[in-house]
């Protein structure tokens, strides 16, 4: 009865240690969860702070403006256009 | 001294008992005191040891972004910090708070002041600051001073765009614009979760979700800000000119019934809104009417057509010296004494048009406006949509009649308008306006027939030619329709003798019609005032770049368009 009792005790502690570990696991999982949730709504953000710089360099005055002006560009005549279809299209 | 021999002692029972009945009595206590604790005081005390390492989170629900229909940002939101203090708990020396007062952009007397006011727990030292700078005020460390993170709006077209997308309030909720028209879809509700966190503040374990945070759906629109931009530059270009109030500017697709453009002129920067007066906020193109004038007459002369009581060439009336209705003229400055309907239109008679009108019954008349949109509200969803006024045909009198044929006694507002010459430029169809991006051609509702549609639009294309009242909105590689308006502005119950409204309505190419572009300009004050001057280079300018932007094929052979030289262009009557 001694031996099975000691055998049964043995098997409390290391089950114990077991959890205690899975417990510590897991915490650190979730921690790097958190943390990889917290990166991916900060890179949301620069992606929307990019996006918002991206539209305002792309504003179509500016555009305009600086190929008008620095780049010395002028709209093409309607005579030096030309329109193409596309196969398919009516 | 003796030495006391231990002597056996025998203690009476009742002292052992008594031990006895103590030790019970002390496991009892014991015993019912946990008791107590488990069994009736648990869920307090479970809350209070919570509350040791458990912690509710915010968890933000962002607004959703509003994107032109080719993905372009119109508006976007993007997190700042907001500062605040406990005005009691700060223990700053005065270095520190010219630190601080520097960082927020305040003056250090003015966070003094702040800071003094010890009865409030809670006080904003500044909102919505750069992330940059709250970082910086997080590093001075300073007791009492914490932040919050908020999300701010930000609208990267500025002007170009700010009345069809509107404005967010501090608190983000909508305003005005499609920001205030589509608030339930764009709008994100906040969630929060209880968690667990540990000792130096990381979140360890994640015990429920309270409520789910939903973020708000991203909103595509049929603007295209290319030709919106080309829209609103030509129209701020022409008010300036004509040194005008105001101009409202529509640009509608003909197959899809899509905004492609809603411009107004005076705008405002919607990322700064400090200075904001009503005026510039209208967005006129939508929200007010005005008497259109004679952008109407293709509609009266329509309904003759449909009639059968007349064609585009037969002879109307118009005699000198006006048409004399109870003891009201009709003035008509043309030279000519006989137009036929087809030249009623291309020089803008109204005259003509009344005649024609009269040869008419009301109730027709009556439910070809409402059949054309006009007295409704368009029902593009935008806040503040005017309907305009179109009396009910029994409350007609001969010369309203009459004046309703060439647009007065009736009133629109510019989308209105827009949306009603998608009848002729889609052989009769209304089609619905919607400021929403969508992919399928629109279903329209047939307010004439086909045939009637073509020969008005035959009409329309003769007044922009020369001789017309608007050779000035044709332009090069195709060919444009439309029709001129010039109106006396109402005032006080009558008409304002020097202040007009100058519009021009049209659409192109004329051989199949892709876009319908609506021009208003409000008071031009620079000597001209018609429609045919002020508004139609408008028109040209912006239909020319849309066209170009939209890859629409030529129909008009390839010459240089000249200006209108002398005596080719026709005076419309106001």
């Amino acid at each position: 009865v001694a031996k099975l009792n000691l055998l049964l005790l043995l098997v409390l502690v290391v089950c114990a240690l077991g959890l205690v570990t899975s417990q510590h696991k897991a915490r650190k999982l979730f921690s790097e969860l958190e943390r990889a949730q917290a990166r991916a709504h900060e890179l949301d953000v620069e992606y929307g702070k990019l996006q918002l710089e991206a539209s305002t360099w792309a504003l179509h005055a500016r555009i305009e403006r600086v190929a008008k002006g620095t780049l010395g560009m002028r709209t093409p005549d309607a005579r030096q256009v030309r329109v193409v279809g596309v196969a398919g299209a009516r | 001294v003796s030495a006391a021999a231990p002597a056996l002692v025998r203690m009476p029972v009742w002292r052992a008992r008594f031990v006895m009945a103590g030790l019970v009595a002390g496991f009892f206590v014991l015993a019912a005191r946990s008791l107590y604790l488990q069994a009736m005081q648990t869920q307090f005390l479970q809350e209070k040891g919570e509350a040791r390492y458990s912690r509710v989170l915010e968890v933000p629900g962002t607004r959703g972004r509003i994107l032109d229909r080719n993905g372009e940002a119109l508006a976007i939101s993007t997190p700042v910090q907001s500062v605040w203090a406990i005005p009691g708990d700060v223990r700053a020396g005065p270095a520190q708070l010219k630190k601080l007062a520097a960082l927020l952009g305040l003056e250090t007397r003015e966070l003094r002041r702040k800071l003094e006011d010890a009865s409030r727990d809670f006080i904003y030292l500044q909102r919505q600051i750069a992330p940059e700078a709250a970082e910086r005020v997080a590093r001075l460390g300073l007791e009492g001073v914490y932040q919050h993170r908020e999300y701010r709006r930000y609208y990267p077209g500025g002007e170009v765009t700010a009345h069809a997308v509107g404005f967010t309030g501090v608190d983000e909720a909508g305003q005005e614009g499609v920001e205030l028209a589509f608030e339930a879809r764009l709008g994100g509700t906040p969630g929060s979760r209880r968690v667990i966190k540990d000792r130096r503040g990381r979140v360890v374990e994640d015990v429920e979700s309270i409520r789910a945070a939903q973020d708000g759906r991203d909103l595509q629109l049929s603007l295209d800000g290319k030709i919106q931009s080309l829209a609103y530059a030509a129209l701020k270009g022409a008010v300036a000119a004509h040194k005008a109030k105001a101009g409202a500017l529509v640009v509608i697709d003909v197959r899809s019934g899509e905004l492609l453009a809603l411009a107004n002129v005076p705008s405002f920067n919607p990322n700064n809104r400090a200075r904001l007066a009503g005026a510039q906020l209208r967005n006129r193109a939508v929200t007010d009417v005005f008497e259109p004038g004679s952008t109407l007459k293709p509609f009266t002369v329509a309904l003759a057509l449909e009639s059968g009581r007349v064609s585009p060439s037969s002879p109307v009336h118009i005699g000198t010296g006006g048409l004399r209705i109870a003891n009201y003229t009709i003035q008509d400055p043309h030279a000519e004494t006989v137009l036929s309907v087809a030249q009623v239109i291309q020089k803008s008679s109204n005259v003509g048009a009344a005649r024609i009108a009269l040869a008419l019954r009301r109730e027709d008349l009556w439910s070809l406006f409402n059949r054309a949109g006009f007295g409704a509200a368009p029902q593009i969803g935008f806040p503040g949509e005017a309907s305009g006024r179109l009396r009910p045909a029994e409350s007609w009198r001969p010369i309203e009649q009459a004046t309703m044929a060439y647009g007065h006694g009736i009133s629109v507002s510019l989308l209105q308008l827009a949306r009603a010459y998608t009848v002729f430029a889609r052989d009769g169809e209304l089609v619905p306006a919607t400021l929403l991006k969508s992919d399928v051609p629109a279903r329209g509702s047939r307010v004439i027939s086909v045939q009637t549609a073509r020969q008005v639009r035959a009409m329309l294309e003769l007044a922009v030619q020369p001789g017309g009242t608007a050779p000035r909105a044709r332009i090069m590689g195709w060919r444009v329709a439309g029709k001129t308006g010039t109106a006396h502005k109402q005032e006080n119950g009558g008409y304002a003798e020097d202040k007009y409204i100058a519009s021009f309505v049209g659409f192109a190419p004329a051989s199949a019609p892709r876009l319908v572009v609506a021009v208003m300009i409000d008071e031009p004050a620079n000597g001209q005032y018609f429609g045919g001057v002020v508004a139609a280079p408008v028109f040209a300018e912006v239909a020319r770049g849309a066209l170009r932007a939209l890859g629409v094929p030529y129909d008009a052979p390839l010459e240089p368009v000249p200006l209108p030289g002398a005596g080719e262009e026709a005076r419309e009557s106001t």
